[in-house]
């Protein structure tokens, strides 16, 4: 115990004129069961008040929190500093607009997510107070959940070569987000209509196949399996739409 | 300065707000929702365990109905909710969760056949039946007659937070995040919007709106050990309080949760003592079984809390870096069911302490966990003395919850309170029609300018925003935790009187540009010291014991002299909370009696008077 972590940390404050984007060095005491939720506080309360960077639930559950930490896109608050050497090195994630330091505008980025693919359940029934609940099978349910574990943290799109390279390219939460919909049995709408949304590059053709999205996700989703999954979905009816014509 | 104008503007996106401006939104109203973080952060999201609504659809749930759901209830707030409240939501809980399951929500369903659960490390079966197949099924939740629980796995409150925010999207309601309200817009009667921060740019904007509801949670982190979400720190309440006409309901009710890990204060579940886990202390002996011989580490959440803060007042804590705490062992559980039934503890363990429970102990103190505490309003919605300003959900004392509120009961309030408040500002909004003086538009602008300069430039004096803070902080722990009593509560409000001089006199280190934290705290720490301030004085006042605000020296829950509401104003200009009361209930459907659990003894109410209070059937 006891060691002393040297964090070099990205500073630029967009909204200060006289900011100039680089590393500083902040030196701090470990302490027992530390996380970088504890330290960042600690070196915002103790050395920095301008230091700038998210977390809401420090649990692990809000996804708030997603910095690039020695390399690795992850979530600060379950990184412990024990699992890391004494010198850490964070940056914000790529990708993403900076608002400031650590901090990145996941918010925009994820609620243009949910127009483009039209994030809700597509249904004409209406709802009818007076009745039960239509059935539904728990396997079914638990198939949805699954797929509705993320937590929008971003550390997906940003360890992902193709969004690195194209500003339009989906990415794998967006994807994962579709095939939600596609195994929930009370959105009606047809592979045609998904095909719409995701047949193309930016979507589910673009995927290089370099699995950083999965290798980095905090939740272990099974975002290349999705991807895959769609691929197949689209792929034939990309084929049926050619005999179609 | 840039102005956004709107029917119905919700302060805080999560759970509550969104349902509320789902409602308004369905009916036509135009709708903007703010928000801190994106709403899918909020701390609705970290909810697990689910929502109650009497389904009846599951084996251990057969009879149930809202009559036994609104009992629970009662019972649970310990006699101090307004029972009319508590009918409304447990009568519209069904609905509303069969609702989400339309909107989309992977509600867990019944399968039928045998299996098995665990209860107090015992090993029981059940049988679900074929004609239940696919409806929603629930779970068990201490202080429920019946399993009433409707869950989705282990991740309840995401699962309907993404539902929620789907049907926002859906509706083309604007949710703006990362947008902090820092003040009301108003005359003193009635309420025109808000200024806001943008957390984004750090400039100011307007808000102007013929409604607006305050949904922005808890206010939990002004405690040092808190569950919640570092966003729960009581902006709304501040909001609301701040205009001087605005009541707190109940601030002295507070719930605690016995086993939070240290240091990071996240919540491991009462499922690990339910299973046979056991609490030790620094000598690695337990104690549960000394204080309550029957029950043990059993004993209900606001007992086992108390024990353990006690145990730790003799000297028998474990000292670390964060403080104080006792051990939680569930080595003996052993790897099968730690890794199965307790999975979520087990990850906890291994994310944020590197602890293998199965081998090693897990740190845990008592943490604070609720605030049934909040911005006074009727069973509409409607907050006390501003017309036009509605609040729902962990922000409001709307009051189903009383002096303690059951589990699952939370999270299902949101979105019921709601569906039903929402309608209700529906109906307010319709042929409403409300002016907006630029006068009272620009003062409300001038004013945040000036208090924002004045930090920025030390003007008034040179206090650390975040050394006030932990003073604060700490007083709260001190005095006005899981125990009180007369001596600890003067003390304490002694001591955040000092601290309220210090917020006054806070200055920035940092320049305050941008998404600058640092100003954010500043300009919400003189409101949380007065939040604190009356919960002390409340608490002081508060002769008795009820639910989760227990009195050393008054062990007793008194019927007579407090089977009322306490209300906390904060006048322009003073030091200190004035404190008035009303009925807790305009009526009973079921009279005071036994909780049923925590103990202690009852000072009864006048049988009369009681009987006189009863709802005519």
């Amino acid at each position: 115990m006891s060691r002393q972590l040297e964090f070099d940390i990205f500073r630029y404050n967009p909204q200060d004129k006289g900011s100039v984007p680089h590393m500083q060095t902040f030196v701090l005491d470990e302490t027992e069961n530390m996380t970088l939720f504890i330290a960042l506080n600690r070196l915002r309360e103790e050395q920095d008040p301008g230091l700038i960077f998210d977390f809401c639930c420090r649990a692990g559950i809000c996804g708030a929190c997603a910095m690039v930490v020695n390399g690795k896109p992850r979530l600060a608050c379950q990184t412990k500093t024990v699992d890391l050497p004494e010198q850490i090195t964070l940056l914000p994630l790529p990708v993403y607009q900076l608002i400031g330091d650590l901090s990145v505008d996941t918010g925009s980025w994820f609620r243009e997510m949910y127009q483009t693919t039209e994030s809700w359940v597509h249904t004409n029934k209406t709802f009818d107070p007076g009745a039960i609940e239509e059935r539904m099978e728990n396997e079914v349910a638990e198939q949805i959940y699954e797929l509705e574990r993320c937590i929008e943290c971003g550390c997906c799109v940003a360890a992902c070569g193709t969004a690195r390279l194209r500003d339009d390219f989906l990415g794998a939460a967006s994807l994962n987000r579709v095939a939600r919909f596609v195994v929930d049995p009370r959105d009606q709408r047809t592979d045609r209509d998904y095909f719409e949304i995701i047949g193309n590059d930016e979507g589910i053709f673009g995927c290089m196949g370099l699995l950083g999205c999965e290798d980095v996700c905090p939740k272990s989703l099974p975002l290349q399996n999705q991807l895959g999954f769609l691929r197949r979905k689209m792929g034939i009816t990309a084929i049926k739409e050619i005999f179609r014509k | 300065m840039q102005t956004y104008y709107s029917d119905l503007l919700v302060i805080g996106a999560g759970l509550a707000g969104e349902r509320v401006a789902v409602e308004a939104a369905q009916e036509g109203f135009d709708v903007i929702c703010l928000s801190i973080v994106p709403a899918r952060r909020s701390h609705s999201s970290a909810a697990q365990g689910g929502m109650q609504a009497a389904l009846g659809n599951c084996a251990k749930g057969e009879g149930d109905n809202v009559d036994v759901h609104f009992g629970d209830t009662v019972r649970g707030s310990d006699w101090g909710c307004d029972q009319e409240v508590a009918r409304l939501f447990a009568d519209a809980a069904p609905i509303e969760m069969r609702r989400l399951a339309h909107w989309g929500v992977p509600w867990n369903r019944v399968v039928p056949g045998k299996s098995f659960y665990f209860k107090g490390g015992e090993k029981f079966e059940k049988e679900e039946k074929e004609e239940k197949r696919g409806l929603i099924t629930a779970r068990s939740f201490g202080g429920t007659a019946k399993w009433r629980t409707c869950y989705t796995s282990d991740g309840t409150g995401h699962a309907v937070m993404c539902t929620m925010d789907n049907r926002c999207a859906e509706l083309g309601i604007n949710v703006f995040d990362r947008k902090e309200a820092i003040s009301l817009i108003h005359d003193g009667d009635t309420c025109t919007g808000a200024v806001v921060r943008c957390l984004r740019t750090g400039e100011l904007e307007v808000y102007l709106s013929k409604a607006t509801s305050i949904c922005t949670g808890g206010f939990g982190r002004i405690y040092k050990a808190t569950t919640n979400a570092v966003i729960c720190d009581g902006g709304g309440h501040i909001l609301a309080h701040d205009t001087g006409v605005v009541p707190i309901g109940n601030p002295e009710a507070i719930q605690f949760h016995p086993t939070g890990i240290v240091p990071t204060d996240i919540l491991v579940t009462e499922g690990c003592r339910g299973d046979g886990g056991t609490l030790l202390d620094v000598n690695e002996e337990r104690f549960m079984n000394i204080y309550e011989p029957e029950k043990a580490e059993l004993a209900s959440r606001d007992v086992v809390a108390r024990w353990m803060t006690h145990h730790m007042r003799e000297g028998k804590g474990v000292k670390s870096a964060y403080g104080e705490h006792l051990w939680l062992d569930i080595r003996h559980l052993g790897d099968k069911h730690i890794s199965t039934k307790l999975r979520e503890v087990d990850e906890i363990c291994h994310h944020f302490l590197n602890v293998d429970p199965r081998k090693q102990l897990i740190p845990v103190r008592p943490t604070q966990h609720y605030t049934m505490a909040g911005v006074r309003t009727n069973k509409d919605g409607a907050v006390y003395g501003l017309k036009g300003l509605f609040s729902a959900g962990e922000a409001a004392c709307w009051d189903m919850h009383g002096f303690n509120r059951l589990g699952g009961n939370s999270l299902a309030e949101t979105v019921v309170a709601g569906g039903i408040i929402g309608t209700k500002i529906v109906e307010f909004l319709k042929g409403y029609e409300t002016d907006f003086k630029t006068s009272l538009v620009a003062e409300a602008v001038r004013k945040e300018q000036d208090r924002i300069e004045k930090l920025r430039s030390g003007a008034n004096g040179k206090e650390n925003v975040y050394k006030v803070r932990e003073e604060m902080q700490d007083a709260l722990m001190e005095g006005c935790f899981v125990f009180r009593n007369d001596a600890g509560l003067n003390k304490c409000i002694e001591t955040l009187q000092g601290t309220l001089d210090k917020a006054r006199k806070v200055s920035l280190v940092s320049d305050g540009l941008g998404a600058n934290h640092e100003l954010a705290a500043a300009l919400k720490i003189e409101g949380q010291v007065k939040l604190g301030l009356c919960i002390a004085k409340a608490a002081l006042e508060r002769t008795e014991s009820r639910g989760s605000h227990n009195r050393e020296d008054y062990t007793a829950r008194d019927d007579q002299k407090w089977l009322n509401r306490t209300l906390a104003y904060w006048r322009d200009g003073a030091d200190m909370p004035e404190l008035q009361y009303e009925e807790a209930t305009p009526g009973y459907e079921i009279p005071p009696g036994d909780r049923g659990y925590g103990g202690g003894s009852i000072i009864e109410a006048d049988k009369a008077e009681i009987e006189a209070k009863m709802f005519k059937k």
